[in-house]
């Protein structure tokens, strides 16, 4: 009835572990208590689970991930507390405990913190940018967004029914094979990058067709921002490179649940053949993750050093070549493996090759502070906090292409501090950045920035200390995820290591004070004109919160530079002789219901309760056939709702200073 | 201000003792301070493409602070210049400056991926030392084929003689890290790697697996020993006179999971006791393919 399913199942077995149930339980009935106290599960419900506008799912997404940061987060310092102080002993955590922490921290911060961040920050400004009033397929956006927050929720729910996997963010067989790992763990592992992988496939096709077929008139390829570049870039990476990672994960569960050898040791089973369909996913998913980032440096430089993004052409070449590259160099995560050396030498110079456009990039921002007239507002500090950082990371990721000096750090700790080198200021730093520049976009007021700066030095400060040690120390040898060790001379690095992992807490804590004090102030700086850093680019033309239609009407792109174009022109506000009726799609209960169906799907699976697997399973497809069937997905904005609500706007702007036309 | 610049005086030298306290560490950093031919090759080459990257980043970093510092808003005697956004020269010069960068790197990779492939084995006047290597959960065996002797944890070989391991693993994957020697080489079941060692003089390093392979993984580590000829002798003769003899079941005893195993001999092996652990994985449905390196 319960398949493996027991009361044991419960995290009885240390007082941590418990706890941290404890907390995950408490925190969502905390939830769940304020919401029912302010009545607002109704309002909850039609206006923002059930949405199917771009903005909100946006928001959604970024709402996700900044609480999966906290969770990864806690993870992060709870291992840098750990290896501070285990030298010759057990520490505060056991190894099974320790392990499934290091499983969760990596599989977390990547597939649903990263991923839903950049996920949000392009679904929220894409179609603004693009000058479009929704993404191609609403619904589907919806359904992406459920399918990953219930690939989220199956993480949470291991800390209170049953282990997490102890086999890595990367989950490689045999260690993650049924053999060696009997359990739950890896089980959750599996289904929750299942569920949600098919949503980042999914959600990167939505933005491929949004960005080919949804452009507003005359914006043509080459007049594309640079974030609506990387993010068509990315997206093609999404759409091609996740379905190798849902095939790898799907053969692991297959040898787990089946008794197949796809990746075991013997009967035929080949590990390597994982690993190698592993990266084929996990490599472009760095520039998956990165790309967007690298736009999101474009923009904001451009606005914050008050001038025209240099080389925008080589930009644009440059993203192109590192995403076809990206396909080129998935055998550089394990050169130890044993291939020939051609093949590792082949490896490590496609990589070094990926190198040059990235390079350029660096050398187009620069330029573009060049001659400008910079304002350090928080984003621009992230930028200029990303470019130094970001270069070093860059530099140790060539040492690490070079096969024989891989040998040597492959699997260190060096390892360790170089993909974070490159993922927290490449990937975090442009996210945060891009999170402190559209903010009043998506909420109509600006973010404190005091607090932002704050939080930025303690976020850069943070992270020095916390992986410089760690290069030092793949230098002595030290292996990746080690619970304990017995050599001291390690043990001072660990603890400036575990310093700087709480100076990055005092950052999270400023990023919590800058979000409480800006939305006690959010009257005072409340962004009426919708164009707060006197922006480039259309997202800036309509107001902040945009209406649902996002442009009552379409706006016409002469330049790259649209909306500056527009306000040299002195047509930026110029009202339109008429409006007409907008289509809108209308709110669906299906995402979050099949997002519900999926979550019960993955849950089943993993304790192998075929019955509610079959039945959610089949409770999917009527939900999808249902709604393919509903033929009224549509509302009509009557010219007349159209008129009053832009007429609002241009009572708010008139009244604001009168200066702008 | 003052104060607080008179105070990070004070603190100055304390934290330049300790800086220089950790460069003289750093010295002594096991991947910075090979013993042998192999590991030195890796670690000098790890120094020269340092070298080669520090002309993009030095650059990078110095003028992304002088820019930003000159270009500040509140500068108004700076040049600005809004729309000045393209250069054919600059673009140019972007582009090839670190293409060459690369290309002189690339260089540098094909050949010292040939020099260094851990198949190869160093060329010596003397014939080179076999050792076989099996990963188990979670300690290491090595087995001596020519001295007929196998050891627990601890990998014992003469200095200047060359040392060529053959390495798999009878559970998970492992990896066989031994960075002053060698640097490392992934075991794996049902298959043959390889890994060639030479130590230039007499030494204890250490020697770990470096791929996470469950609960004991934290504690295995080995003892790695540099002798002289004449020293390597007299360990062999001791280990020969070990009570113990690793026959099939003394075998299937030891490969069963266990933490922190002491250094232990074994006087005799079961012959091809190393084959038969790489066949128990492959004799049933070989797989397909590419026949495997050797």
């Amino acid at each position: 009835m319960f398949g493996r399913l027991t009361l044991e199942a419960l995290p009885l077995y240390s007082a941590i572990a418990a706890g941290g149930a404890a907390v995950t339980v408490g925190g969502a009935l905390l939830v769940a208590i304020v919401i029912t106290w302010l009545g607002a599960w109704r309002y909850l419900w039609t206006e923002w689970l059930t949405s199917v506008d771009h903005k909100r799912i946006g928001v959604m997404y970024i709402v996700l991930a900044l609480i999966m940061l906290l969770r990864g987060f806690v993870d992060a310092i709870m291992m840098r507390a750990q290896q501070a102080m285990a030298l010759n002993s057990g520490g505060y955590l056991p190894p099974e405990h320790f392990d499934q922490i290091f499983s969760s921290h990596g599989t977390i911060m990547i597939f649903f913190m990263a991923m839903p961040f950049m996920t949000g920050l392009v679904n929220i400004i894409v179609p603004l940018q693009i000058g479009t009033r929704d993404v191609a397929f609403p619904f589907l956006n919806s359904l992406s967004l459920w399918l990953t927050a219930s690939g989220a929720g199956l993480v949470m729910l291991s800390l209170v029914i049953g282990k997490f996997s102890t086999a890595g963010w990367t989950g490689y067989p045999p260690y993650s094979g049924v053999e060696a790992n009997p359990g739950v763990g890896v089980d959750y592992w599996i289904w929750a990058i299942l569920i949600s992988g098919v949503g980042s496939t999914l959600s990167g096709i939505n933005f491929i067709v949004t960005i080919l077929k949804r452009r507003a008139p005359g914006m043509t390829l080459m007049r594309m921002t640079p974030f609506v570049w990387t993010a068509l870039c990315a997206s093609v990476l999404m759409a091609f490179a996740f379905p190798a990672l849902t095939v790898a994960c799907g053969l692991l569960a297959l040898d787990r649940i089946f008794g197949m050898h796809f990746f075991t040791n013997a009967h035929g089973g080949n590990m390597m053949n994982y690993p190698n369909l592993f990266w084929i996913w996990g490599h472009p998913e760095v520039y998956i993750l990165i790309l967007p980032a690298f736009g999101i440096f474009s923009e904001v430089v451009a606005t914050f050093a008050r001038k025209s993004l240099f080389g925008y052409k080589s930009l644009v070449y440059a993203t192109a070549a590192i995403a076809i590259l990206s396909f080129t160099v998935w055998l550089h995560h394990f050169f130890t493996m044993g291939s020939s050396a051609n093949v590792n030498a082949f490896f490590g110079i496609t990589t070094m090759i990926i190198a040059v456009p990235t390079g350029v990039k660096v050398f187009n921002w620069l330029l573009t502070m060049y001659r400008g007239r910079i304002d350090f507002h928080p984003s621009m500090m992230w930028t200029i906090g990303f470019m130094i950082t970001f270069v070093i990371g860059g530099m140790t990721g060539v040492l690490l292409a070079i096969p024989a000096a891989d040998f040597l750090m492959h699997n260190t700790t060096f390892l360790v501090a170089h993909f974070h080198n490159m993922i927290i200021p490449g990937v975090l730093f442009g996210y945060l950045a891009g999170y402190m520049y559209w903010f009043p976009k998506a909420f109509g007021f600006e973010l404190d920035r005091k607090w932002g700066l704050a939080s930025f030095w303690c976020w850069l400060i943070g992270f020095y200390l916390a992986f410089m040690p760690l290069y030092i120390l793949g230098f002595k040898g030290m292996p990746r995820r080690m619970e304990q060790y017995n050599d001291p001379s390690w043990q001072p690095y660990l603890m400036v290591a575990a310093f700087g992992a709480f100076v990055v807490l005092l950052g999270i804590a400023s990023m919590v004070m800058q979000l409480y004090v800006s939305i006690r102030d959010r009257r005072k700086t409340a962004d009426v004109s919708g164009d707060p850093w006197d922006g480039r680019t259309l997202e800036w033309a309509t107001s902040s919160p945009p209406p649902a239609y996002n442009f009552a009407v379409l706006p016409e792109v002469r330049d790259r530079e649209a909306f500056l174009e527009m306000k040299e022109r002195g047509v930026a506000y110029r009202r339109p002789a008429a409006y007409e009726d907008i289509h809108m799609p209308k709110n669906s209960m299906v995402g979050v219901a099949m997002g519900a169906f999926a979550f019960v799907l993955g849950f089943a699976m993993i304790w192998q309760i075929w019955w509610l697997a079959a039945a959610s399973g089949l409770a999917m497809w009527i939900a999808m056939i249902a709604r393919s069937s509903d033929d009224d997905s549509e509302f009509k904005v009557t010219a007349a709702e159209v008129k009053r609500i832009e007429d609002a706007r241009y009572r708010a702007l008139a009244t604001k200073t009168g200066s702008r036309k | 201000m003052k104060q607080a610049v008179e105070k990070l005086l004070r603190a100055a030298p304390a934290a330049g003792a300790a800086l220089l306290a950790s460069a003289c560490d750093l010295r002594h950093a096991a991947v910075l301070d090979p013993k042998g031919p192999i590991a030195l090759a890796q670690r000098d080459l790890l120094f020269d493409a340092f070298f080669v990257m520090m002309l993009v980043v030095v650059p990078v970093i110095v003028l992304t602070l002088l820019f930003a510092w000159r270009y500040r808003a509140s500068n108004t005697k700076a040049t600005y210049a809004p729309k000045w956004a393209e250069s054919v020269r600059i673009d140019t010069f972007v582009w090839v400056i670190p293409a060459l960068i690369v290309i002189a790197v690339a260089v540098l990779v094909w050949r010292s991926t040939h020099k260094l492939d851990p198949y190869r084995p160093i060329a010596s006047a003397v014939p080179p030392l076999e050792v076989q290597v099996v990963a188990q959960d979670w300690k290491w065996l090595f087995i001596y084929p020519e001295q007929g002797i196998a050891v627990v944890n601890q990998l014992a070989f003469p200095n200047g003689r060359p040392v060529s391991l053959r390495i798999t693993s009878d559970t998970v994957m492992n990896s066989f890290y031994v960075p002053q020697l060698a640097g490392q080489i992934y075991a794996m079941a049902g298959m043959q790697t390889r890994l060639q060692i030479l130590a230039n003089q007499p030494g204890k390093f250490v020697g770990r697996n470096s791929m996470y392979s469950g609960g004991g993984f934290s504690e295995q580590h080995f003892e790695v020993v540099s002798l002289t000829p004449a020293d390597f002798e007299a360990w062999v003769a001791k280990a020969r006179q070990a009570p113990g003899k690793l026959d099939a079941a003394a075998y299937t005893a030891l490969a069963a999971k266990s933490r922190s195993n002491p250094i232990a001999y074994y006087s005799a092996v079961e012959p091809k006791l190393f084959d038969s652990i790489i066949a128990k994985y492959t004799h049933v449905h070989a797989a397909p393919g590419a026949a495997p390196r050797r």
